[in-house]
């Protein structure tokens, strides 16, 4: 063992610190958003009695769910945009006639077919393991999946367009941004263990109308049309954004040149 | 003309990267573009294929504005770098065909058999991408450079990583393909001799402005040199050759 290599070795790993932000932000976001989660979860069950504990597996099984299935829809997204920069493809798909609308259609429809396979996955398995069968709630779970999936989409287009800009060091934006909305979407818990002061934020997420409108599915077998709604109305707000930011970055991007550094590197 | 570029400009952050850039290349025409590391030829490129915004001047190709046309111009030319691959997990028939299918391909297969048998790498068509050679991958590359019959070829160093033989069969294939289909080659390398066996004209680029150009041969006499390596380094050495008596470009 060499004092002098470990110290050189160490070094260059901290170097990596100094250059980019979003390193630096990793070292807090997963315990933050951990502690945020779990915390907030433990209140939700120190707050209901013992007698609730059944319905609340079924919540947290159908909340597991239905997170992967957001989960999914953001990283088809993402992820088929980093391949192509592990690949160093690239530019091969950049310099082709391809509209920046057909790449994210293409990524969307992904998302779609991955979404579908998960979401079966994982409902047989519930149900085989844990007796738990999403299947019994009929189709009126489904507008709230397509609207999870919305969301995911106008998520993903914001990572690439951060991943876009700020290179490599972004690429933990990938699997980071979902959970930084996780712990305010109410997804293990309502927005009623949230303090006060974060319920309007919980509530301008269309994440937290699809997670408190999935426990009143589950627990009346009636679906809340008006969550659905809300849902919807938000993500379009948030799809549109989220293109109209998509752009903005993309064309800061042509002027410095980062595409075909990103590229190429 | 297919590529007419007047007076293009790029800077990043106060550094001019192309500087007041003109030149045009003609149909069937292989146009090399020369100079050292960060001299403007693959910024020049990169601003051709719209990938790179210019901060001044203009770019036609096939007599269409790039930054109104892109995607028209886009699906009549094609590109090939030896800094870019295709993805290594995918089989190379497989490469070809997504690419055929972005490009419009018709007759995807035997269009993609056609040219793999032209680049003599037919027998690798089930193979993983990343299980060729270089030589195997940069032929691969070329494939999918010619999927789309192009009119225009940005090429970015194509030999670069390839050993002397392969690199002169594929330098003998490019030119031979390039005579039968009247395409137009924009080539880089930074092998003089390859530029001036495959070039019919060359520009020289240094701090991003043009300091020669003309055919090989008029600007090797041009210079009173040998060869073009030896104009390379008489450029790069001298500096800031424009201020010469001699005023190439002009």
């Amino acid at each position: 063992m060499n004092l002098r290599r470990i110290t050189a070795l160490l070094l260059r790993y901290l170097l990596l610190y100094r250059q980019s932000w979003t390193r630096i932000m990793e070292i807090f976001f997963w315990p933050v958003m951990d502690l945020l989660v779990w915390g907030f979860l433990t209140s939700y069950l120190l707050q209901v009695g013992s007698s609730q504990v059944p319905a609340l597996i079924t919540f947290l099984i159908g909340s597991m769910i239905f997170w992967d299935l957001l989960y999914r829809a953001q990283q088809s997204v993402t992820i088929s945009f980093l391949e192509d920069v592990w690949a160093r493809n690239l530019l091969n798909i950049f310099v082709a006639p391809v509209t920046i609308g057909e790449f994210l259609t293409a990524t969307f429809a992904l998302g779609i077919i991955k979404v579908l396979v998960n979401g079966l996955v994982l409902a047989l398995l519930a149900w085989a393991l844990y007796a738990f069968n999403i299947f019994q709630l009929g189709f009126t779970l489904i507008p709230f999946v397509l609207s999870l999936m919305l969301m995911g989409w106008a998520m993903g287009m914001v990572t690439v367009a951060l991943i876009m800009r700020w290179g490599h060091a972004a690429e933990a934006l990938a699997w980071g941004i979902p959970f930084l909305v996780q712990p305010l979407s109410a997804v293990f818990y309502p927005v009623s263990v949230l303090p006060v002061w974060l319920h309007p934020i919980a509530w301008a997420l269309p994440s937290t109308y699809v997670f408190e409108g999935m426990r009143q599915v589950l627990a009346t077998g009636q679906a809340p049309w008006r969550m659905f709604w809300w849902s919807l109305g938000l993500n379009l707000v948030y799809l549109i954004a989220s293109g109209v930011f998509f752009r903005h970055i993309f064309g800061i991007v042509r002027q410095k040149g980062l595409l075909a550094k990103l590229g190429m590197e | 003309m297919v590529i007419e570029v007047h007076d293009l400009v790029k800077t990043f952050n106060g550094t001019t990267a192309v500087d007041r850039l003109s030149f045009t290349a003609g149909r069937g025409e292989i146009l090399g573009l020369l100079g050292p590391n960060g001299a403007g030829k693959t910024t020049a490129i990169q601003m051709l294929l719209g990938i790179i915004e210019p901060t001044a001047g203009s770019i036609h190709v096939f007599g269409k504005n790039i930054a109104t046309h892109r995607q028209d111009i886009l699906q009549r030319l094609n590109f090939s770098s030896a800094y870019v691959s295709l993805p290594q997990n995918l089989r190379v028939m497989d490469n070809l065909r997504v690419f055929a299918g972005i490009y419009g391909v018709a007759n995807w297969r035997e269009k993609s058999m056609e040219l793999l048998r032209l680049f003599e790498i037919d027998g690798l068509a089930a193979r993983k991408t990343g299980q060729l050679s270089s030589g195997e991958s940069t032929r691969l590359h070329l494939c999918k450079a010619l999927l789309n019959d192009p009119e225009l070829l940005l090429l970015d160093e194509p030999t670069a990583s390839l050993d002397p033989d392969i690199a002169d069969k594929v330098r003998k294939l490019l030119r031979r393909i390039q005579r039968e289909r009247g395409i137009t080659v924009l080539y880089t390398s930074h092998n003089m001799r390859e530029i001036e066996e495959i070039c019919d004209r060359v520009i020289f680029l240094h701090h991003g402005r043009k300091m020669a150009e003309g055919p090989p041969r008029d600007v090797i006499a041009k210079f009173n040199q040998q060869s073009l390596e030896q104009v390379f380094i008489r450029i790069v050495r001298d500096g800031e050759l424009q201020s010469s008596e001699q005023k190439p470009a002009q």
